[in-house]
């Protein structure tokens, strides 16, 4: 059995070195303080509602209203930490290039949803996965667009109609009368 | 043998044509989510949750069980032959897996890792018969009081014995039950948290929230990881197979071991990823030659494939008989419960029999059918490797989308899915853990009701917790658990103090 094994190799060589956008640290810091504000949100919509007790036990607020105390603490405690604990440096939340790769995948997603709420989505999936082959993926055109038409027909074939899961549908669609 | 005679009857409803062709589609699909990198078993099982919401309960549990399954076994495939682990329980697995294949030896340790996973089901599963039922019953004189300090036992475990920053758990543990609150307040009919919001009054959908946060967020991460796959084919003969299961019984000790962690860990909250982790540490302390783990030793491939199934099945021993889930994907399963209009916890082994024994008796028959299936088509999704990245990528955001759209057939919970992915990012990078955010997501509507209940019921007086032997002992537990690090600590310190004094 020994010479079967052929090698596959699929995708592109490891991230060179790029300068970091941010720190591990401030992205935490950032984090636990937007947790603190939200907490501070919840908390107040909470006491609005009633944190208290009435005559059939805790109201509405009540549950919450603690958990977001117990958010904001747990918020104060890392941020307590992360500031107050200098020593060993953080390491990088993110290289440049790494940000980069992220947004090329993030902004097409954002692309499809807003598409979806007009084109409908088989439309909009199928010029999200044509596009990213084509642009990202640097894969031949051809290819590319069937394989998007391929499966955006599955999808509708399984679910519109096979099991009956009604997706948002917009232009197209109705001109063929669905 | 009250149980054996359910399992009978949970067979009887299992075998009709329906039901076999899903099981295989199931554990297909299952094994082919397990096997790409990026997607893994509770965004698999996720995903796939809508192709369900069709069916009855029945052929739509035992569908997604086999989409687990099949993602367990998946899993091992991509870690063995490409050192790229498809799951975070796999991870221990490329240890001495990926060595084998380099050797030359793939077909032994993918025939080892799957047929060990199969052992270490098989066990859980015989525990969940046998165990499940007479929890269940003891569970059913549960009240409120009792159910919520289960509850808290659960989130408490959760923050003493996990591995993260305890106040970072703890986060993501009050984000996910503060979420579950929003909306409808189930006992006084008050919105609250929704700040106006129309599309609010639903309350954040815990499998919207699922789909982002493992979805969407894991294909952000494999881009910028940007995986380079670099492996060796396999196709596995009868001959290599035959071969490992004759070695097989001479380990009997490391799979038993191993099986033991498994089910432990996956009963108590904490999940497959630990307890394939001990597997293999454990494996490796108790061996006589240590050195020669990590080279491509065949055993290193038996401790944490058979630990990692025993606890990925058990975990779903809990779920059954009391409701609460032992891992995310099994908090995702119980998702499924409810949109299904099942109502998880103990009463469904008096109400649902063919439901519980069903999925019982589909653990079996999957995991048995399951092996073969994957023994015999590993060439084949290997392959689906090959495919590149790019193609996959916008495919799974297609199927993230529709699965988080046709929950509540809502184009809001799309946005929120994104949103919830950009979240899942950032939290995964600074090491804030998302299973405690899906259990508290998912649990934390039932957590409330009960505590109120229990208020309601005892006049608000918080000594009701300790009102009786088995509310107290538990409660009691909780907080133990919850302050376990504080007092292992102190324990630590008192016996050295001990030992230094009489030394």
């Amino acid at each position: 059995m020994a010479k079967s094994e052929d090698e596959i190799v699929v995708g592109d060589a490891p991230a060179s070195d790029s300068p970091a956008v941010t720190s591990t640290r401030a992205v935490d810091v950032g984090v636990s303080l937007a947790l603190l504000a939200f907490a501070g949100v919840l908390a107040f919509d909470n006491w609005r509602t009633g944190m208290g007790w009435d005559a059939t036990g805790p109201q509405a607020g009540y549950f919450p209203f603690y958990l977001s105390a117990i958010l904001a603490a747990a918020s104060v405690w890392g941020l307590a930490k992360e500031l107050l604990v200098r020593g060993q440096a953080s390491g990088t939340f993110v290289t440049r290039e790494q940000l980069r790769r992220v947004l090329q995948v993030f902004v097409p997603t954002l692309l499809f949803c807003l598409f979806t709420q007009w084109l409908g989505l088989y439309v909009a999936s199928f010029l999200l996965i044509a596009g990213f082959m084509v642009f990202v993926g640097r894969i031949a055109v051809w290819k590319s667009l069937l394989t998007a038409f391929l499966f955006s027909l599955v999808m509708f074939v399984t679910f519109e109609i096979a099991f009956d899961v009604i997706m948002p549908k917009g232009p197209l669609e109705s001109l063929f009368g669905r | 043998m009250e149980a054996f005679g359910l399992l009978v009857y949970g067979f009887s409803v299992l075998l009709t044509w329906k039901i076999l062709a899903l099981m295989m589609v199931g554990l297909v699909l299952g094994i082919f989510v397990g096997v790409l990198p990026g997607l893994g078993g509770p965004n698999g099982v996720a995903i796939l949750l809508p192709l369900t919401f069709t069916m009855d309960p029945t052929s739509a549990i035992v569908m997604l069980s086999c989409i687990y399954w099949g993602a367990l076994f998946g899993g091992a495939i991509t870690s063995i032959l490409f050192n790229i682990p498809g799951e975070a329980w796999s991870v221990a697995t490329t240890f001495d897996g990926y060595p084998m294949a380099q050797q030359g030896k793939a077909a032994e340790a993918l025939t080892a890792a799957f047929t060990s996973s199969f052992i270490g089901s098989l066990v859980a599963v015989l525990l969940i018969t046998f165990l499940a039922p007479g929890i269940a019953s003891f569970a059913l004189r549960f009240g409120p009081p009792e159910f919520f300090a289960v509850y808290l036992l659960t989130f408490c475990s959760f923050v003493g014995l996990g591995r993260e920053e305890k106040h970072k758990t703890i986060i993501s543990m009050a984000l996910g039950l503060l979420l579950a609150g929003v909306g409808m307040d189930t006992v006084s009919g008050q919105l609250r948290m929704t700040f106006g919001f129309d599309e609010l009054l639903r309350g954040i959908n815990f499998l919207v929230a699922v789909i982002g946060l493992f979805g969407i967020s894991e294909i952000l991460l494999t881009m910028e990881e940007r995986l380079a796959l670099r492996g060796h084919a396999a196709s596995i003969s009868l001959r290599v197979v035959l071969k490992v299961w004759k070695e097989m019984p001479r380990y009997w000790v490391t799979l038993l071991r191993s099986s033991v962690i498994g089910c432990w860990l996956g009963i108590t909250p904490g999940g497959a990823i630990a307890a394939s982790f001990m597997g293999y540490n454990l494996a490796k302390r108790f061996a006589k030659d240590k050195d020669s783990f990590g080279k491509g030793r065949i055993e290193g491939v038996f401790a944490p494939e058979t630990a990692a199934h025993a606890s990925g099945t058990s975990a779903l021993l809990p779920m059954l008989a009391l409701g609460i889930p032992g891992s995310g994907t099994a908090a995702i399963l119980l998702g499924g419960l409810m949109v299904w209009g099942l109502n998880p916890g103990p009463l469904l082994f008096v109400e649902h029999k063919g439901f519980v024994w069903g999925l019982i008796a589909s653990m079996y028959l999957g995991n048995v059918v399951g092996l073969i299936l994957v023994l015999t088509t590993v060439p084949i999704f290997a392959a689906v490797l090959r495919v590149p990245f790019a193609a996959i990528a916008p495919m799974i955001v297609v199927s993230c989308a529709i699965g988080a759209y046709a929950i509540q057939n809502a184009m809001f919970d799309i946005w929120l899915m994104l949103l919830f992915g950009v979240v899942g990012y950032v939290f995964k990078k600074i090491g804030i853990p998302l299973a405690p955010f899906t259990l508290a997501l998912v649990l934390g509507n039932r957590a409330e009701d009960s505590f109120r209940l229990s208020m309601i019921g005892s006049g608000g007086d918080m000594r009701v917790f300790w009102s009786n032997g088995l509310v107290g002992s538990i409660t009691t537990l909780a907080l133990i658990l919850l302050f376990w690090p504080l007092i292992g600590g102190a324990f630590g310190r008192l016996r050295s103090a001990f030992v230094r004094k009489t030394a």
